[in-house]
């Protein structure tokens, strides 16, 4: 069984290993799946395994670009002056500069947004539900509006974060961003999968099935709900910083802090594909991933028709996701025992 | 920052002023979002793109030469069947559901709206010019347009002519029986399904109301819903469900709070502040409560 499981894990990291150079022609497009998968996955941390669907994630993931792009400029060149000049080319990195200030603008984007996480936990996650729900939602489209007024990083024209470097041209960006979001992205699987297999999963689950009952066994709810949300601001974080870098442009409320794209987008493939398992939101970033790229061209223009449209039937029809559908058709895949005369009888019963 | 206020004590006299008629449109929507959360417990994001469409339609009548004033008339109309058609195919599958289903169902109304009002109506700032005037007061330093007045006054009458509509008709005690307990209401005859279908159409009409008056008193852009949505969730929460002088009162006090804003930060943080309040509010009610060892409900 474990040697099944580690030949799957295998082939998917020789694939995307490999897929760059198979598909040389998608490379930014898998790029964007693997930001989008990181995101999905961080997602579900709350909103499926704790039980607290924040429309706010895309805080961190906003927070994390600007802060990689902002990073990366000031450490070489003067931030306000780069973006008064507003992309014109007057400051080149070398491609030392680049690289240094990419590494420690992704550390940066990656430390801050989980301490911000940390210092507004204690005040929003003792919120619960929709109020929870609706907050995280203030919480993102505020801090858009808000960075959209501020000038140092472009106020409302945008920022434009550092050019690649002139080695290798088009190929050798497109490979290093792919490289840098895949790699974050095995880091985040194996990460979440890692914190999954242990007790810290089950209080997540026990906060998510019954909060009051789980405070009264004595587990002290808030530190691991923090603790939840400062990881994946972490990963959210670092997947806004490349993201940043493979944009090569930052808006405030359309790049960075896009409530209407990301902010939902993350939502709705955890869904999508199931929330609460750790497959699920793979599963439902890459076929959202997949489905987004093919229709969208057909659609051209009516595409936000095309996002309200499905949300609106996932959601209704679909709530469980394919893991949640998966589960009802093949219970015993998923470890569950079934007493056949006792579903019989159910079904007669029906 | 703009002290600008601070030094001339007229302009706060302007802000109160432009803020207390402003806040009793807002009064008007958030009494809808009371409405429904109240009787069939969903939290409506799409509240804001309502009234926007609602202000489209007035903007209709005024580019077809009939005085945008009617739109108080003919919107409500027409978005009482736009919200019975949105009840019939979304809202009554969400209903009995988890409250984030029926969030996130009504935020993909919302984006869908959005983008239909934007391929329909074009992406430009529009309004409806009512030419009703200004009024001067205090040796002309301090002006008010006709119409805000004109808007306010039109909001206290419907809302007034709803609360009266709601304690004696037929309907309005259905709907308030359903809202204190659905199940008993169900026993004793009451066809809950057509009370939320109905109360979901009233909001929706009532939002109609106030888009018509905020396109002859402010601007609409196709965008613009979500804050109006935000802004009524605030008023409601700080009110409490069910307490509609509450409602009117921090309604205003939203207005007041949003113009000072303006003066104060600038109007690009207008917005902003507004979201930034309901973030505030709700972490300070938590902390309220949480001395109480309890929280929102």
């Amino acid at each position: 069984m474990i040697n099944k499981n580690l030949i799957v894990y295998l082939l998917i990291l020789i694939f995307g290993l490999a897929a760059p150079f198979v598909f040389p022609a998608f490379k930014v497009q898998l790029s964007i799946l693997c930001v989008l998968i990181i995101l999905a996955i961080t997602w579900n941390i709350q909103g499926g395994e704790m039980g607290y669907n924040s429309f706010g994630n895309i805080l961190f993931y906003g927070l994390g670009m600007y802060l990689c792009a902002s990073v990366q400029v000031g450490m070489f060149f003067p931030l306000a002056e780069w973006t008064e000049s507003g992309g014109e080319k007057t400051f080149v990195h070398t491609p030392a500069q680049f690289f240094q200030g990419f590494g420690v603008g992704l550390a940066v984007a990656a430390i801050v947004p989980t301490i911000v996480a940390g210092l507004i936990g204690y005040s929003i996650l003792g919120l619960r539900g929709h109020y929870f729900a609706i907050c995280t939602l203030g919480l993102g489209v505020a801090a858009g509006e808000i960075s959209g007024g501020i000038e140092i990083i472009g106020a409302g024209q945008g920022f434009t974060t550092p050019p690649f470097p002139n080695i290798g041209g088009l190929e050798a960006r497109g490979e290093f961003f792919y490289f840098c979001s895949f790699i974050t992205l095995v880091l985040t699987f194996v990460a979440v999968k890692s914190i999954y297999s242990t007790r810290f999963k089950l209080v997540l689950n026990a906060i998510r099935d019954n909060e009051d009952k789980a405070e009264a066994m004595g587990i002290q709810t808030m530190k691991y709900k923090i603790i939840g949300w400062m990881i994946s601001a972490f990963f959210c974080g670092l997947a806004g910083g490349i993201m940043g870098g493979l944009v090569g442009y930052i808006d405030s409320t359309d790049v960075a802090f896009d409530g209407r794209e990301m902010g939902v987008f993350m939502v709705l493939m955890a869904i999508l594909g199931g929330k609460g398992t750790l497959w699920g939101p793979v599963i439902g970033a890459t076929l959202f991933h997949i489905f987004k790229e093919g229709f969208w061209t057909f659609f051209l223009g009516w595409q936000y028709v095309a996002l309200g449209v499905l949300i609106v039937v996932i959601v209704i029809y679909f709530p469980e996701g394919i893991m949640g559908w998966l589960r009802e058709k093949y219970p015993e895949r998923f470890g569950e025992v079934i007493d056949e005369a006792d579903r019989k009888a159910q079904v007669e019963l029906k | 920052m703009d002290l600008l206020i601070f030094q001339a004590p007229i302009l706060m006299v302007q802000a109160s002023m432009d803020g207390i008629l402003l806040g009793i449109l807002f009064a008007l929507i958030a009494y809808g979002m009371a409405l429904q959360w109240g009787v069939m417990n969903i939290i409506n994001i799409a509240q804001g793109d309502l009234v926007i469409l609602g202000g489209y339609i007035a903007y209709f009548m005024y580019l077809y030469g009939i005085h945008p004033a009617w739109g108080v008339i003919v919107s409500p109309i027409i978005m009482y069947f736009v919200g019975i058609g949105i009840y019939k195919l979304v809202i009554n599958k969400v209903v009995d559901r988890d409250l984030f289903i029926s969030i996130l169902a009504t935020f993909g109304i919302s984006i869908l709206f959005m983008q239909l009002m934007n391929f329909a109506f074009g992406a430009d700032v529009v309004l409806a010019n009512s030419g009703y005037g200004t009024t001067m007061l205090f040796d002309s330093s301090v002006v008010l347009p006709n119409s805000k007045i004109f808007a306010a006054i039109i909001s206290i009458i419907f809302a007034i002519g709803l609360v009266i509509y709601m304690k004696k008709s037929k309907l309005g005690r259905a709907i308030r029986a359903t809202a204190q307990n659905a199940r008993a209401a169900k026993i004793l005859g009451v066809d809950t399904e057509k009370v939320y279908a109905a109360t979901f159409g009233i909001n929706a009409a009532l939002c109609g109301v106030a888009g018509a008056l905020i396109s002859i008193t402010f601007t609409i852009h196709p965008y613009m819903g979500l804050p109006y949505t935000i802004r009524s969730f605030m008023i409601v929460i700080v009110a409490g469900l069910g307490n509609l002088p509450g409602v009117a009162i921090s309604g205003m006090g939203l207005g007041v709070f949003e113009e000072f804003a303006d003066y104060i930060l600038g109007t690009e943080f207008r917005i902003g502040s507004v979201f930034l309040l309901l973030v505030l509010i709700l972490v300070y009610r938590r902390f309220k409560l949480s001395k109480k060892r309890e929280y929102l409900k």
